[in-house]
């Protein structure tokens, strides 16, 4: 085989390996992926066994300690629904009521059980844009 | 808007202006030291030095036998000749061949290589 | 003031209209007078852009209240350090820093190029004009900081405690620092190909940017996972966050272009790779710094509701659109002038470590992306979490560290096969080694990737080690100096080849901490009263007794916090004392008037303070939540609210106390958080190593060095030939 040959045949062969790989890479992303919802459309779409993220807010007066399991409610940000959960593992510091929070949950029967360590709260916003009040310059 | 933050901002202004106008109202051309083809040319002149004196390493660390070596070496070497010729073309080489060769014998010896 | 800072702000705006104006006519028409004129402004741009930065920070340093971002983010009350460094935690502020530092970074680069590269640098000055514009833009038209209340507010807000930890305060200004200088590359990449001059000039000037950029960024990157692990509450130094993954992909594909570079430098090849790569590292800085403030992905950091989003995207569209544009006009210059030699050798390894680290970096940015791509695919938005990021990261990881073990013991353009083969016998013999050690001895039983990192490092070990101990005895041949003397300088006049071998032990280091601190380690979550013990690992745990302060009067860290609910923990391995841990909790004044004249003193968000014992083989770490909310603790907080008025904070610190006594007389069972990590230490050891072999390999060469080699060269190149 000449030189220029056997270029082409080890890029082509480069290439097929990446293809493959990356193929394999992004069909396992899809099925190890969980749903992110809002508590609506957690309401509306659990299956049982699986698990889903749920971003919303807490919900004001949920909030309470029995032993090591929190229980708390998460709303969505408009505020009509809000699903309640228990939770065990570590719990960010900023979380409190009214915070934004992802955690992992899964359906077991009637109840949300969130997945252990899998809290997260945004911090609170300081990069929001603020409407720029009494603009003097 | 307060006077003093007024007049701060108009010094501003003309600081900038003034740095920023200088190479437009000044007769003379911006200092031009070296044509891009020069530049060029020494760049590509200290890359294959560093090439020759990489592969030189290498051989003597034991990566390379002495056939590949000097087949790499006359290789890299006849390169760099190339692109010292085309310096020289530009003219200008000599004069730093004379400056460095003066520089030369003030140091010490004893070093055989550029290791 | 403000008036001036913003004020100065359009001034900085026309400043980078008019620079663009006159680079571009500059270049157009040949009037150098024209381009030279574009280049002072960006010098006029940081003049002005400092005057903003400097009227911010006396503002924040004056407690100017009137300022709505100093009444924000901080206080009369918060420490010197902390206003200084509030400035940037706001996002105009950190907006003013970013242009603040682009323009400072730009100015340097183009007055060490004023003298070369006229038609690049005329172009690359518009580009980083472009961006200067852009990110000033954003401030005049949409967060200015530089916005006023009148009449100003008497105290400010604070800063949010949890950024109260130096750790913290450098991380922005270094990754900025890392994120901006990427642009710079980026500016001459895209300059170069616009001028359609992408050569040897190029490369020696490009080079050092971006060895600049790789190093500040990773610094930030390093700084934030310390901060992560030494501050927040959950142990861990990496969650692959999208921000943490944002830092990580343009330093990724830095550290290919740094390496692939080499090959264009020596074989004329590679050129649309290294320009593509440069365009992609640029790009995916500013998809970092857009990631933080956009709130598109849900992570940590990004904030509910679009807020600068649709002018980034647009910005990243126009880099990504033209990147393409630019790269697929310019193919004619962009041909390779050689191809590869031989597959063994250095370039060949070179390559491949290029495919491992954009193979990482598609990886990450897959994942990242994930829930914005199956939004888009599948209308349905999903997330994939850390194990998903694990999987396919860690071979990776595995195989990159094993090739940059390869690399030192091969050489350029054409290794010898019989060399090559001699030259591993130690490093693999190492590598193998290491592995009988560890299974022989259990260490790593059931951990398959940590053995093959371990065995991969020493491997690594080896083969750098014997570069090392080969090159100083050449030069001890040659030139007869003493073994320290030889090894000075060696690494003095070869710095990128020795400077590299370093930054390869390095990351081989931190990948040993990574994988020893992943794999083995013992964490426990459970709730203990005074007197219970526990174990963790091989330790023992015990809760010897609480601890509560207010107001705490010797406060190393000044953190000014009102109540602060703790433990004494004993920690001893196998009946012998190791350490004492004092984990706490510190509780904040919230300022809300609605949670009661005493309950408002503790309803701010509180901060765990970690404490840890860090060991040369492990660190215990230890994280406590109290429970503040006992009957007993809650009615004292009730009768106080009923009893003290609003405006008698100091009374309303008496309860504290009374609450700090109540804690300490009848403490209620406390949540630990405790962990034994193996090796911890050795990632920030290893990134120390890193970055001080980036600094080796970055560091000019002296003249000297090159004066003497350019006239014995070209003696001997005139006689080598002479012989051939």
């Amino acid at each position: 085989m000449s030189p220029a040959r056997k270029r082409r045949v080890r890029l082509v062969v480069a290439l097929s390996v990446a293809v493959i790989l990356a193929s394999a890479l992004i069909y396992t992303s899809f099925s190890a992926a969980s749903p992110t919802v809002t508590p609506s459309q957690l309401v509306h779409e659990a299956v049982a066994g699986r698990s889903y993220q749920l971003t919303g807010k807490v919900e004001s007066g949920s909030v309470r300690h029995v032993g090591e399991t929190l229980y708390f409610s998460v709303q969505d940000r408009a505020g009509e629904t809000s699903v309640p959960l228990s939770y065990t593992g570590t719990v960010p510091d900023p979380f409190r009521e009214g915070r934004e929070v992802i955690v992992t949950v899964e359906k077991q029967g009637s109840r949300y059980v969130g997945e252990r360590n899998s809290l997260i709260t945004k911090c609170p916003s300081k990069y929001t844009v603020a409407p720029s009040k009494t603009k003097t310059y | 808007m307060n006077g003093l933050a007024v007049l701060l901002t108009l010094v501003l202004l003309a600081a900038v202006m003034a740095v920023v106008s200088r190479p437009l109202l000044s007769a003379r051309k911006p200092d031009e030291s070296d044509t891009p083809e020069q530049a060029e040319l020494e760049a590509a002149r200290e890359a294959k030095y560093r090439e020759i004196r990489d592969t030189e390493l290498d051989y003597r660390t034991g990566k390379l036998s002495g056939e590949d070596y000097q087949s790499v070496n006359s290789a890299l070497r006849t390169e760099a000749v190339e692109i010292l010729d085309r310096l020289d073309s530009l003219g200008h080489e000599a004069t730093d061949e004379q400056q460095e060769a003066t520089g030369e014998q003030q140091e010490a010896t004893g070093e055989r290589s550029d290791v | 003031m403000a008036e001036l800072g913003g004020a100065s702000l359009i001034l900085a705006l026309t400043v980078c209209v008019y620079g663009i104006g006159a680079s571009l006519y500059g270049v157009r028409t040949g009037r150098a007078e024209w381009s030279e004129s574009g280049r002072r402004s960006v010098y006029a741009l940081a003049g002005v852009l400092t005057v903003a930065f400097a009227v911010l920070e006396l503002a924040f340093l004056r407690n100017d209240f009137s300022f709505n971002t100093v009444a924000e983010t901080s206080s009369a009350t918060t420490p010197t350090f902390y206003k200084a460094a509030a400035v940037w935690s706001s996002q105009q502020g950190s907006l003013l820093l970013w242009a603040w530092l682009l323009s400072m970074w730009s100015s340097l680069v183009l007055f060490l190029t004023r003298k070369r590269m006229r038609d690049v640098s005329a172009y690359a000055t518009a580009i980083l004009l472009g961006f200067g514009g852009f990110f000033i833009s954003l401030m005049v038209f949409y967060a200015t900081p530089f916005a006023t209340t009148n009449p100003a507010p008497p105290e400010g807000v604070g800063l949010d405690p949890l950024l109260r930890h130096p750790s913290m305060m450098i991380h922005p200004p270094m990754l900025y620092s890392g994120y901006t200088l990427c642009i710079v590359p980026l500016a001459f990449g895209m300059g170069a190909l616009l001028a359609r001059k992408v050569d040897a000039e190029w490369i020696k000037a490009i080079r050092r940017f971006s060895l600049a950029a790789w190093l500040f960024l990773g610094i930030g990157i390093m700084l934030g996972a310390r901060w992560s692990y030494a501050e927040l509450g959950w142990g861990g130094y990496w969650g692959w966050d999208a921000v943490e993954n944002a830092s990580l992909m343009p330093w990724l594909t830095g550290t290919a272009f740094i390496h692939s570079l080499m090959i264009q430098e020596k074989r004329g090849m590679l050129k649309v790779w290294n320009v593509s790569l440069v365009l992609a590292t640029g790009t995916l800085a500013i998809m970092g710094t857009f990631l933080v403030r956009s709130g598109i992905l849900n992570s940590i950091h990004a904030f509910g509701g679009a807020t600068l989003g649709v002018p980034f995207v647009v910005l990243i569209g126009v880099l990504i659109l033209s990147s393409i544009y630019l790269v697929s006009s310019r193919r004619d210059m962009l041909r390779s002038e050689h191809r590869l030699d031989s597959l063994l050798s250095r370039e060949s390894i070179f390559l491949g470590n290029n495919i491992v680290l954009v193979g990482l970096c598609f990886v990450i940015f897959w994942g990242t992306y994930f829930p914005l791509i199956s939004e888009a695919l599948t209308g349905h938005e999903a997330s994939v979490g850390p194990p998903w990021f694990d999987r396919y990261t860690v071979p990776l990881a595995l195989i990159l560290v094993l090739l940059s073990g390869v690399g030192p013991v091969i050489a350029w353009r054409r290794a010898t096969l019989a060399n090559a083969r001699r030259n591993f016998v130690i490093p693999l013999s190492l590598g193998l080694m290491t592995l009988v050690v560890l299974l022989v001895t259990g260490v790593a039983d059931s951990k398959p990737f940590a053995l093959a990192m371990f065995c991969c490092a020493a491997f690594v070990l080896g083969s750098v080690g014997q570069e090392y101990w080969r090159g100083v005895r050449v030069r001890r041949t040659i030139a007869g100096e003493p073994a320290p003397l030889a090894l000075v300088a060696l690494v003095k006049r070869n710095r990128r080849r020795f400077g590299g071998y370093i930054v390869h032990i390095g990351i081989a280091v931190v990948f040993v901490g990574v994988a020893a601190s992943s794999s083995f380690q013992h964490a426990s979550e459970l709730s203990l009263s005074p007197g219970q013990s526990t174990k963790v690992g091989a330790y023992t745990m015990r809760y010897v007794r609480p601890t509560a302060a207010i107001t705490p009067k010797y406060d190393p860290a000044h953190t000014g916090s009102t109540l602060s609910l703790g433990a004494v923990l004993d920690v001893s391995k196998h009946g012998k004392y190791v350490a004492t841990l004092t984990p706490a909790e510190d509780f904040y004044d919230s300022g809300e008037p609605a949670q009661g004249s005493v309950g408002h003193l503790i309803g701010g968000q509180p901060v765990s303070q970690v404490s840890m014992d860090a060991g040369v083989t492990r660190d215990v770490w230890s994280a406590i939540a109290p429970n503040i909310n006992t009957p007993r603790l809650k009615r004292i907080v009730e009768i106080g609210n009923k009893t003290i008025p609003i405006v008698r904070p100091d009374e309303g610190m008496i309860a504290l106390a009374v609450m700090a006594r109540e804690y300490m007389k009848a403490p209620p069972p406390a949540e630990f958080h405790l962990i034994v990590s193996p090796l911890v230490m050795w990632i920030w050891i290893g990134g120390a190593i890193v970055f001080g072999g980036g600094l080796i390999a970055m560091w000019p060469a002296p003249s000297a060095v090159r004066r003497r080699v350019s006239v014995r060269a070209r003696s001997r190149a005139a006689q080598g030939l002479a012989r051939a």
